[in-house]
């Protein structure tokens, strides 16, 4: 039956509107994480509003698209996946060939908007890889996790050239999070993380000079504490000197006088250690632990291969953000630019995570129903 | 529900419920994983946040709190009756914090076209730059105008590290009055940075440089103290935290009169010399004055080439302190003292008598020597002999003392060597000696130079301060004092007035009074007896004065003409006169020497400015200055009347000391 698209549009609004299918744990979890996100922001941009209300937008934008995503159910974004993970490398391709010859080029200038592809990947990535798996048998043979890793290396490579040795990271760890969901065998993983030790002498060797530097810098911090190493000590001090319970919200003095860089983007977690201390620390990552373990949940719950892949794909990626910028801000990891999500300041990560929890809402909402 | 859709070949059936149990496993293993993940953050944020917490936190806090040094503010420098001389005012200036100026080179061409830079200012500016740390703020420019701080503030985003900053400077009330008594405060140079205490000059930028405010810098200067401030990562004060007041640096109270400074400087008229004015009392210096003077408010802040280059070049040496640093020969000035030390050595009675006969030759020999007269004084005395200045008298005493008694004897009088003065640069003098030659010369001492040395010729050079403190020494009996200029200190502008004592360097010079009286009859003969040279210098004065002219040639004299008083433009080309005097005579209160470097006669040219000090002490004293005024100086034309100059004085309840 053929309806005009403008009934067919209405319905879609109407049932968005009386019957949204999420998951109230889960919205939960992100609704608390991102105003604890809004509260830090408000403290380390110095109390600006406007700052917190662009932020504020950006959820409410993020927000739709997570309703709107939900909507779709898994066996229609199962049908687009080939589709959506071909077109986000092409524009890969496209920006690498745009960005010839200049420094970093990640943007492609839409006129109305810059647009980042590589934030597509992040996305797009568990699909194609739970794509190829589904209509497997599980546990991977050797024959797929070769042409998985293909899928993985190919986007994830093109990233790494532009250089976003971050967001690089963080899309191959979506796609290899879902290989390893699929039940790929225990010998076989270490084989592999065998064989990629080995290689890292290679990695070395092809990583630009800054981004062995900000390696080193890790190391040694005290080697140049106003060049490379200043983030990496004002951030430490900041976090320090929080101590246990934190020197308050709003008395963050290495935020509020300037002494930490990036203190409202990459390292607002610092701020937050420093406003919160040790016990605020302990409290957030309660609260990441809990929605990605309320994704597993759902994935666990999801009615097949693809979904379930996606959906664990997607929380477990949630933890390497949580990772490594947590690890960044202590010093523990050198400095790369991945955002403590929901947190920092910064359009696009909010966008694109939130959509992302739109497919995992899609996922729960049409679930396996139990025996 | 979804169409199942089947890609690529299937190798075996798939089994959906062992799938299901295999992902939950993973899916188990995975947020084990996780919480083994979250779990080694937290222990990284506990080793930052509990076992390092206290390292962080002094890191954090030496981060945003700096310490400031607090600059003490200068003592004040008052006359004896509290007339501020130097002053504290509050002024602005541009600092630079060396390490948070990303583009120095940027910054220095760009910044003046906000704040008008000389390239005086980025000289010094460089100069302290290469020796400062990178973090110590460095004055760029001092005594902002309010335009230079409204631009600034307009502008100041454009640069980061440069600020403008309070601070006192000093200001001299009286601009050139003081100039050489006081001196100046300036900016610490690399020198002074390697002499001064870092601690008590740490933040300091200025540092008495000469003068009083050099000799008592010690006083002056006052202990720093400090405040701790919250700086951000620009180094920008956010606020202060903790203050810890820097203790100020002592008042001084001058023995100076600024009313008899007036006087004396008016008197000068801009002809060059100098005089001084003591006390014999106590050795406390009322008046000292050196003409020309100029502004030390010039130095105070850094002076422009250009100014310094006209103080420099300016024939007239305004820099030049004539009354501590001048040297001139004393002439007859002297006489009165030589004759005293006949007294003393019991070669000569008051009653004795010399002949002068226009000329006095050494005996057995033809070096000779003229009296000032043409055909000589004829027979007298000694009080006549001081009163018409008789070489042929001196001649011969000096001859008969020798030129060690005689070179002895003035040395205790303070000759050919500094008089201990609380001023620093004070010169030698040349007292003439064998000593003194040996030093200077190959040849021997001959007796032709101990005659001259006897009418204060010859290798003679004294500064108008020697003059005095000896003509002072003198006036009070004989007792010597160290000149003094501080006469007491103060803690704080309400506590109480410290006097210091200035007790005598040793016992009196003169052995009986009646050696004194007979000195001072003739130096109250030369001003009131009938051939005394300043008999005009007394009309009208209240207290008898005694004093004694002097004029030294300052080429040697040639040709055999005698100097009169026709031709007394040329005479003060070639002459330096002196005048000193001493009043009351019978109970004396001040002692005086003038010099003027361009005057005819002592008593015509000099004598008139010592009158002029003495009216001003007298007015001091509360009785009217007399009207002796007008004088006339014929070597110098009319005087143009002086400009009308109210004097702030002193509350006349007057316990100031």
């Amino acid at each position: 039956m053929i309806r005009p698209y403008y009934m067919r549009m209405r319905r879609f609004i109407r049932r968005l509107m009386t019957r949204p299918r999420i998951d109230l744990p889960l919205a939960l979890g992100l609704f608390a994480l991102a105003c604890v996100g809004l509260m830090t922001l408000y403290s380390a941009g110095d109390r600006s509003l406007s700052l917190v209300g662009g932020q504020a937008a950006r959820f409410v934008l993020g927000g739709v698209l997570l309703l709107l995503v939900s909507r779709i159910p898994p066996s229609t974004l199962r049908t687009w996946t080939p589709w959506l993970y071909a077109g986000s490398t092409a524009l890969l391709v496209v920006v690498a060939a745009l960005g010839e010859g200049r420094g970093a080029y990640r943007w492609l200038d839409l006129g109305v908007m810059r647009f980042q592809p590589s934030e597509l990947l992040k996305l797009t990535m568990p699909m194609m890889v739970a794509w190829y798996l589904h209509p497997r048998q599980l546990p991977p043979s050797w024959k797929d996790i070769a042409v998985v890793g293909l899928l993985i290396v190919l986007p994830a490579g093109l990233i790494a050239e532009q250089p976003d040795l971050g967001t690089a990271l963080l899309v191959a760890a979506a796609g290899a999070f879902a290989l390893f969901l699929s039940g790929m065998a225990w010998w076989r993983i270490g084989m592999l993380l065998a064989g990629a030790a080995a290689m890292v002498p290679v990695g070395w060797h092809f990583m630009h000079q800054y981004q062995r530097d900000r390696v080193m810098t890790l190391l040694n911090p005290e080697s140049d504490p106003l060049g490379n190493g200043w983030h990496i000590i004002q951030s430490q001090i900041a976090v320090g000197s929080g101590g246990i319970f934190g020197k308050g919200w709003l008395h963050s003095t290495q935020s509020r006088l300037d002494f930490l860089p990036e203190h409202t983007t990459d390292f607002i977690f610092a701020v937050f250690s420093e406003e919160f201390g040790l016990v605020g620390v302990i409290g957030i990552l309660l609260l990441y632990a809990f929605i990605i373990g309320r994704c597993l949940w759902i994935a666990m719950e999801a009615r097949d291969t693809y979904s379930r892949l996606l959906a664990g794909a997607i929380g477990m990626s949630f933890f390497v953000y949580v990772l490594v910028n947590g690890g960044m801000v202590a010093g523990m990891l050198p400095v790369v630019g991945v955002p403590m999500p929901l947190v920092s300041y910064g359009g696009t990560s909010a966008v694109s995570l939130l959509t992302g929890f739109g497919v995992l809402m899609s996922i729960h909402a049409n679930r396996k129903m139990h025996q | 529900m979804s169409k199942r859709r089947i890609h690529g070949p299937r190798r075996a059936i798939k089994d959906p419920r062992g799938e299901s149990a295999l992902f939950r496993g993973r899916a188990v293993a995975g947020f084990a994983l996780i919480l083994l993940g979250l779990l080694a953050l937290v222990g990284r944020y506990a080793f930052l946040q509990v076992l390092h917490h206290d390292e962080f936190a002094t890191r954090s806090d030496a981060n945003r709190i700096k310490p400031r040094a607090l600059q003490p503010a200068r003592g004040l420098i008052y006359d004896r009756n509290g007339v501020l001389l130097a002053d504290n005012v509050p002024a602005f200036r541009l600092e630079v914090v060396p390490e948070q100026v990303p583009d120095m080179k940027a910054m220095l061409a760009q910044i003046g076209s906000v704040v008008p830079l000389g390239d005086d200012d980025i000289d010094a500016f460089k100069k302290q730059l290469a020796q400062s740390r990178r973090f110590d703020s460095i004055p760029l420019k001092m005594h902002l105008s309010e335009d230079d701080i409204a631009r600034f503030s307009v502008n100041r985003w454009r640069f980061p590290g440069v600020d403008v900053v309070p601070y006192l400077t000093r200001r001299y009330t009286f601009g050139a009055r003081f100039a050489h008594v006081i001196g100046y405060v300036n900016r610490i140079d690399d020198n002074d940075l390697k002499r001064l205490d870092p601690a008590r000059y740490k933040g300091a930028t200025h540092v008495g440089r000469s003068g009083i405010e050099r000799s008592y810098e010690d006083l002056l200067h006052g202990t720093p103290g400090y405040e701790l401030v919250e700086v951000n990562a620009d180094g920008r004060t956010q606020r202060v935290l903790e203050t810890h007041a820097p203790i100020p640096g002592k008042n001084l109270y001058l023995s100076i009169d600024a009313r008899i400074q007036k006087a004396a400087e008016d008197a000068f008229a801009g002809r060059p010399g100098a005089a001084v004015a003591i006390d014999p009392r106590n050795g406390q210096v009322l008046a000292m004055v050196s003409v020309p003077s100029f502004d030390p408010n010039l130095f105070v802040n850094g002076i422009s080439s250009a100014d310094y280059r006209a103080l420099t070049t300016d024939p007239r040496k305004p820099l030049y302190n004539r009354a501590l640093r001048g040297v001139y020969p004393p002439g007859s000035t002297v006489k009165p003292l030589i004759g005293l030390a006949g007294l003393e050595s019991g070669l000569r009675t008051p009653e004795d008598t010399v002949v002068s006969t226009g000329q006095y030759c050494i005996p057995g020999t033809t070096f000779c020597r003229r009296d000032d007269q043409r055909g000589g004084a004829g027979r007298v005395d000694l009080a006549e002999a001081i009163e018409q200045s008789v070489n042929t008298y001196f001649y011969k005493l000096a001859l008969d003392l020798g030129i060690d008694r005689l070179s002895h004897y003035m040395s205790q009088f303070g000759f050919g060597h500094p008089t201990g003065i609380d001023l620093v640069g004070e010169s030698d003098g040349v007292l003439p000696s064998r000593e003194w030659k040996a030093a200077h010369s190959k040849m021997p001492w001959f007796p032709g130079e101990t005659m001259i040395a006897g009418i204060g010729q010859g290798y003679w050079a004294v500064t108008p301060l020697q003059l005095a403190h000896a003509i002072a020494t003198f006036a009070g009996g004989g007792v010597p004092y160290k000149p003094r200029l501080l006469m007491a200190t103060q803690d704080g502008v309400d506590a109480k007035v410290v006097p210091l004592p200035n007790p005598p360097e040793g016992p009196s010079l003169i052995s009986s009074k009646a050696n004194w009286e007979a000195i001072d009859k003739g130096m109250e003969m030369v001003m009131y007896g009938d051939k005394g040279t300043g008999r005009t210098l007394t009309v009208g004065f209240p207290y008898r004065i005694a004093g004694k002219s002097g004029t030294a040639q300052r080429y040697s004299r040639t040709g055999n003409s005698y100097d009169d008083r026709s031709n007394l433009a040329y005479l003060a080309s070639r002459n330096r006169a002196w005048f000193e005097m001493y009043a009351p005579a019978d109970d004396p209160q001040i002692a005086v020497a003038v010099v003027l470097e361009a005057g005819a006669w002592g008593s015509s040219s000099a004598g008139p400015i010592a009158r002029h000090i003495l009216d001003a002490w007298l007015a001091t004293k509360g009785s009217k200055a007399p009207a002796f005024t007008p004088y006339s100086d014929p070597s110098l034309g009319d005087v143009p009347p002086l400009p009308a100059e109210d004097l702030p004085v002193a509350p006349p309840d007057g316990d100031t000391p």
